[in-house]
């Protein structure tokens, strides 16, 4: 049955609520609010229906001393994008943003004229009328022949997405910084050749000047001065003071602080910089004392090319003149570099904010997850830092100049942002509400700071699901006071913090209803259309599957009582456990008092009395990194939840899994479906993923993994043999097939810890027992020379160590395997069709079989006895049954938690410097032929 | 008869875990213990690694022979008073023997004055010197000082040492058998004269194992297959089983085998024992001799598809063996229950899978074993990692098993419940010293 909180999440704005709430005749329960832009055809997701560009792009703009306001280029560059979204209008609007102008000129009590060093200005913007808002990064770039030197210019990031421009100002700051430092290095390094130029050329003038000074003054001995020569060397001692001023111009260009290069990850390039500096010194003296000799002077010497102009007097009138282009403003290679940074910038936040923000919590959690990240991550995944392939060639040239420099420099530009900031430069809604939100937020937050972690944990966790449940969340704004709380609690936590049965019980009960909400928005979504046609047809017959049914069903038997705040039932239930009992007690060894209350309020939190998560995913920024491959414990699995929490979730998981993806993937695609129809690439590009490279690999493999088990029926043994460490090859004569298909396997193998994935592609000469330590999947050639007959012979000798799939006769000679795990992994039924979707799904199951190899592995008691002279068997026997009971598991699946928890261990024990000795685990099992 | 196959499920193989270690360059012929944690690995490289048996990580890695190794000994220092290292000396076919420091990886002494390759070390520990093997004999002390030494033996040079009671030794010289024995000299304090006493030539082909089994026995074999069990005190012969391989013997099995024993399928090739019984690995199979039986209790006539190199009795019955056919097969001696009232063909003969047996051999395979307990050799477990030979393997307990091979690797065999378990310890210990056990607030 539908009930009215569920659709209420989907559509309701906070605008209309009280409205609405007002009108008595319908009972609560059926009143759903109409959706305010209904009548233009939009969907709910489309928060600004009204905006007149299809997606978000990125605006360069100049406030042109000639023209005034002017957009100078859009990014994508692409008519469509901008629409009939007026750009012009929009220039003027962001560039008439009071920013802070840079100062050049004669400054009181200075002679020459001096340039300003000045900080970029970042100023959020918004535009009812327009329907658009803008992060604004304003900066100024020098031209010698522009009004005060100075040619203001501003990035602006265009979205209908208020709040993903006030989310992500932080890190929209950081990219369009990086843009900017490279638009103004090669800004600088342009500024002084022309300096450089025009000294010569007054050096010229000069000479020119003198010369003729001096035939004058031969010509004319009648000891007086005609106006012609006074005029002469009137023009000469301007030209000597603009030469003296353009020295000290050029002086101040070279002599810039390079600050704003000490932190950032931006290293321009710039390899006549230091021959530059070392000349700089001598400048002036050299021009002083051989102020005829020009072409001489060894600072020219290496722009030899250039001949010297003579300077008039009067230069062109201010309007005939043509602007330098932004290209010739900076240097033709920073440009490029830049316009790479800006489409790095486009790419990175296109997409829902949701789906960003979701993205960026997991990545930082990730990152924090040292202990089991690296089992199914990506690589690339966990680098320290996004990749950035645009300057990696900068970086190893000009590294040592600029490290040199960056030293003795102060720290980064620090961008503050305070609300105040905000207010004086934007003039519309979105500051004034999140300061009402911040301050309606603060009460909770200090709440949830104050009381025990692990409910800062399951705060941060119900966060989580609150992003994935909830198509409209995004109504609260993160604020740094938040997420500072929650960097705090994680780092807090650590093992033995297991919280007590009765919290992990009350916590539960909530977190279910969350999620069969999330089930049921879905099915209620008023129009198919707006589901992606993925989803479409794999939402029904998810939901009916019997094997999940049964899932459910055996998950009862730990699965606790959904009553969150009932004190009463707890110790009986705790007795009746009384696995539970020995694993709780010995897990928690100081049992706190506070462990026991239980914290019914924590549990609903996240979830208001309609079912709404309000709570938006915060922007995490990983503060403390001090865990030292400690327990970063992400969602609050890892550290501190209870084995029988666990079970609730995954063994009624089955299709809630599944759900929580697809739920995920609606998500963040459903925007852009409906806000940006004609916005032909469909799939969200993930914030921060870094190359669309491993985004495409993703796909495939995805799509290659779907077509795999829908094709082979003994899908499932042979991904078991891969989770557990067998090491699966797949043999077959055609090279394409068997790359495709070891493509395809690939996500379901776990790493080893080295830095890539234990696959091989391609192998055509015989197996060794070597390679299986190295090599988890590996495609062979089947050939029919002699070669090819030891290739089978090694596959015969180390079968035991092997799951063979023979592509070409399609059969799989393997273990045999009747868990549970794998059939979620890969139901041949499934209705997913997309790769990208799939592989989310994967990733999502494999992510609860790490935190299930975690806490096995990090469990003390499950390896060592709890006394001395505990016997072994005992211990043997409660790890047993915890696999069993507590994590759920049956059968082969109890093998492959074993394996990740042995990779776990190893990867832990292993000393950072040695590289360990990779050993080789298996098992005396027999194995099975399967054919179509 | 084909090889007995276990298949892929072996419940009792403790072995489920492997460590690959690699280092040399060519066969790997010689295993030996230093200590409880610690083995050293020589070969046709010349190159002697030491590693850890536990981690398998390579500790050293010794230079200084230019030739393949051709014997290996370890001699670790029975004297308190010294300070305890550990030495390992090896012999190469460049003529030199070489003393290594195992706990400094250093080279201690090197000699180099032999006429011909060195063939054999043995250390008698009781005496604090060692012996080294090839066409004479010499006497060296601690501090490698060549106490004394044989004329001019043989060509072929000395095949196998092993020390007997009485400061006696007993050479293997071609067919022959030498007794030698160190007599103290009257001058020096530290001198050993050396005396040959014996010369046993009960051997009808080149001895190719000596094995020494307590202070009252020790055993010979031969290429052709013959033992001999000698008395350790007056070297007389106490037994002989010169055809026990013979098929003839046992009138069960096919005459067409026994003609297709080439003699090199005969040969005794390396010889084990415990208090009770001898074991013997010739050609492909493995040989239970019973020294107070005086006869074979139990065989397994093909163990290995090609000749078995090496065998070791383990603590718990278990046997375990190596192959050229690069296999490592784990057997237990078991007792097999008689069955008085059926006459079906016995325990072990039954194994080999000769079910066709006559009538007259199953009566006499009965009467045979009418009042003694029969055993046989079961498989319990078989591990293939090598790719060739399996020259030597080395238990060393719960550490498990390191095998060495003509593929130039060595693998370390761990039992796999074991060394997970260890290293949660090992875990529970880090977690421990970085703090993280401890709560953060």
């Amino acid at each position: 049955m539908i009930s009215a909180p569920d659709v209420v999440a989907f559509t309701r704005e906070e605008e209309l609520e009280d409205d609405l709430y007002r009108e008595p005749p319908l009972p609560e329960e059926y009143s759903v609010p109409l959706f305010p832009f209904s009548g233009q055809g939009a969907n709910p997701w489309a928060k600004v229906a009204g905006s007149k560009f299809t997606r978000d792009f990125i605006l360069i703009s100049e406030f042109s001393e000639q023209v005034g306001p002017q957009p100078l280029l859009t990014i994508p560059d692409d008519a469509k994008v901008s629409g009939t979204f007026d750009l012009n209008y929009f220039s003027l609007r962001i560039m008439s943003v009071d920013y802070q102008a840079s100062f050049v000129g004669h400054p009181p009590g200075s002679a020459y004229p001096k340039l300003n060093f000045v900080e970029d200005s970042k100023v959020v913007l918004g535009d009812s009328k327009e329907g658009a808002f803008a992060y604004v990064h304003h900066l100024t770039l020098y031209d010698l022949e522009a009004r005060g030197f100075v040619r203001p210019f501003c990035m602006a990031y265009i979205s209908a997405d208020e709040h993903k421009i006030m989310q992500q100002f932080q890190e929209l700051s950081t990219e369009f910084s990086k843009a900017s430092e490279c638009l103004k290095t090669g800004n600088r390094k342009a500024f002084a050749n022309e300096l450089e130029k025009k000294l010569k050329d007054l050096d010229y003038t000069r000479t020119v000047l003198h010369n003729e000074t001096e035939q004058q003054k031969k010509a004319n001995d009648k000891g007086y001065y005609t106006t012609q020569a006074i005029e002469k060397a009137n023009e000469l001692a301007s030209v000597e003071k603009s030469i003296i001023e353009h020295q000290d111009l050029l002086r101040q260009i070279r002599s810039y602080p390079y600050r704003k290069l000490k932190d950032s990850e931006f290293h321009p390039y710039e390899p006549e910089c230091a021959l530059d500096r070392a000349d700089v010194g001598n400048d002036q003296d050299l021009a002083a004392s051989n102020p005829t000799e020009p072409g001489e002077t060894p600072l020219y010497t290496h722009v030899p090319s250039y001949t010297p102009k003579l300077i008039k007097a009067k230069s062109a009138k201010c309007f005939d003149k043509k602007l330098k282009t932004l290209e010739e403003l900076c240097d033709v290679y920073f440009f490029t570099q830049t316009l790479d940074q800006l489409h790095h910038i486009e790419r990175t936040f296109r997409g829902d904010v949701c789906y960003l923000l979701t993205e960026q919590i997991s990545r930082a959690l990730l990152k924090q997850q040292s202990v089991t990240n690296f089992l199914f991550e990506d690589v690339s995944f966990l680098d320290e830092k996004p990749p950035e392939k645009q300057y990696r060639g900068c970086q190893g040239l000009g590294q040592d100049a600029i490290d040199e420099k960056c030293s003795e420099e102060s720290l980064a530009p620090k961008v503050v942002i305070s609300l105040g900031s905000y207010k004086s430069s934007v003039e519309c809604v979105p500051i004034k509400m999140e300061q009402e939100m911040e301050d309606s937020e603060e009460p909770k937050m200090s709440e949830s700071v104050i009381s025990e972690h692990q409910e800062n944990l399951d705060y941060l966790d119900a966060d989580i699901k609150g992003s994935i449940s909830s198509g409209e969340s995004i109504e609260v704004l993160g604020t740094e006071k938040s997420g500072s709380g929650l960097t705090k609690s994680e780092s807090q936590a650590s093992l033995p913090v297991m919280p007590s049965p009765q919290a992990g019980r009350s916590k539960v009960g909530s977190r279910r209803t969350v999620s069969e909400d999330s089930i049921e928005v879905l099915s209620t979504c008023p129009s198919e259309s707006l589901i992606p046609e993925d989803f479409k047809a794999s939402y029904p017959s998810a939901i009916n599957e019997e094997p999940y049914a049964d899932d459910d069903e055996g998950g009862l038997r730990f699965a606790p009582r959904a009553n969150p705040g009932a004190n009463d039932g707890q110790d009986d239930a705790s007795k009746q456990e009384s696995l539970v009992q020995v694993d709780a007690a010995c897990c928690i060894r100081k049992e706190s008092p506070n462990f026991l209350e239980p914290l019914p309020e924590l549990g609903q939190k996240p979830c208001e009395e309609d079912g709404v998560v309000r709570i938006p995913p915060q922007p995490y920024r990983p503060a403390e990194q001090g865990l030292r491959g400690g327990f970063p414990s992400h969602d609050g699995l890892s550290a501190g939840l209870l084995p029988y929490e666990l079970d609730s979730r995954y063994l009624s998981g089955g299709r809630e899994v599944s759900k929580s993806s697809l739920d995920e993937c609606s998500d963040s695609t459903s925007y852009i479906s409906s806000a940006a129809s004609t916005c032909s690439d469909r799939t969200p590009s993930p914030a921060h993923l870094g190359s669309a490279a491993g985004d495409r690999h993703r796909k495939r493999a995805g799509q290659n993994a779907l077509r795999f088990i829908r094709q082979y029926p003994f899908a499932h043994p042979a991904i078991y043999s891969l989770l557990s460490g067998r090491t699966l090859v797949v043999l077959g004569e055609d090279e394409a097939m068997v790359k495709r298909l070891v493509t395809a396997l690939s996500i379901f193998v776990p790493n080893c810890g080295a830095y890539a994935k234990p696959v091989k592609h391609w192998v055509t000469s015989p197996l060794h027992l070597v390679d299986f330590q190295k090599w988890k999947l590996i495609g062979l050639q089947r050939a029919m020379s002699p070669a090819g007959v030891n290739v089978l012979h090694a596959l015969s000798r180390y079968s035991r160590y092997l799951s063979i799939l023979d592509a070409d006769s399609k059969t799989l000679r393997c273990p045999l395997y009747k868990g549970t795990v794998v059939a979620r992994l890969a139901d041949h039924r499934t209705q997913i069709k997309r790769g990208s979707t799939y592989y989310m799904h994967v990733q999502s199951i494999l992510t609860q079989l790490c935190s299930k190899a975690f806490l096995f592995t990090f469990c003390h008691h499950l390896h060592l006895p709890i006394s001395e002279r505990e016997p072994e068997e005992s211990v043997v026997s409660r790890r047993m049954n915890f696999l069993k009971l507590q994590l759920g598991l049956s059968n082969e699946d109890i093998k492959i938690v074993q394996y990740l928890a042995e990779l776990l261990k190893l990867h832990y024990i292993q000393e950072p410097g040695q590289g360990g000795n990779p050993l080789l685990r298996f098992d005396y099992v027999p194995s099975f032929l399967y054919k179509i | 008869s084909s090889v007995q196959t276990i298949g892929e499920e072996q419940i009792q193989n403790p072995y489920t875990e492997l460590l690959v270690l690699k280092g040399h360059q060519d066969i790997v012929r010689f295993l030996v213990q230093i200590d409880d944690y610690r083995f050293a690995s020589a070969g046709d490289d010349g190159i002697i690694f030491i590693w850890n048996a536990q981690t398998g990580e390579k500790l050293y890695e010794l230079h200084g022979h230019t030739h393949k190794i051709t014997a290996i000994a370890p001699f670790s220092s029975s004297d308190v008073t010294e300070e305890n290292t550990d030495l390992i000396i090896t012999a190469s076919a460049d003529r030199t023997v070489i003393v290594w420091d195992c706990a400094s990886g250093r080279q201690v002494q090197k000699v180099s004055c032999f006429h011909s390759t060195v063939k054999c070390l043995t250390v008698l520990q009781r005496l604090n010197v060692w012996l080294s093997g090839g066409s004479d004999l010499c006497i060296w002390n601690r501090k490698l000082d060549l106490l004394c030494k044989t004329s001019h033996l043989t060509d072929a040079g000395i095949s196998a040492l092993v020390e007997l009671p009485k400061n006696c030794v007993a050479a293997a010289v071609g067919k022959e058998l030498i007794i030698f024995r160190l007599i103290a000299s009257s001058n020096g304090s530290e001198g050993w004269n050396i005396l040959e006493v014996k010369r046993l030539v009960d051997h009808q082909d080149n001895i190719s194992s000596l094995v020494s089994v307590n202070d009252l026995t020790f055993v010979t074999g031969s290429h052709i297959g013959e033992l001999i069990v000698w008395d350790a005190l007056d070297w007389t012969k106490q037994a002989s089983e010169c055809n026990f391989w013979d098929s003839s013997v046992h009138p069960d099995v096919q005459p067409e085998i026994k003609l297709s024993q080439s003699p090199h399928e005969t040969s005794v090739q390396h010889l084990t024992s415990d208090e009770e019984c001898v074991f013997a690995a010739v050609g492909k199979g493995i040989y239970v001799y019973n020294l107070q039986m005086k006869r074979v209790i139990a065989c397994q006539r093909t163990a290995h598809d090609s000749s078995v190199l090496h065998i070791e009795k383990l603590p718990n019955r278990q046997l375990i063996s190596c192959s050229e056919d690069g296999s490592v097969r784990i057997w237990e001696l078991r007792e097999k229950q008689q069955l008085p009232a059926e006459p079906v063909p016995t325990g072990f003969f039954n194994m080999w899978g000769f079910g066709r047996a006559n009538k007259q051999a199953n009566q006499a395979a009965k009467k045979m074993h009418e009042n003694t307990p029969v055993y046989f050799l079961e498989l319990v477990g078989d591990l293939i990692g090598h790719s060739s030979a399996v020259q030597m393997f080395l238990y060393f307990g719960e550490l498990g098993l390191a095998t060495c091979s003509a593929d130039h690797l060595i693998i370390l065999w761990k039992d796999g419940e074991r060394e997970s378990s260890l290293r949660s310890l090992t875990l529970f210990r880090k977690l421990a010293q970085n703090g993280d056990l401890q709560l953060r607030l």
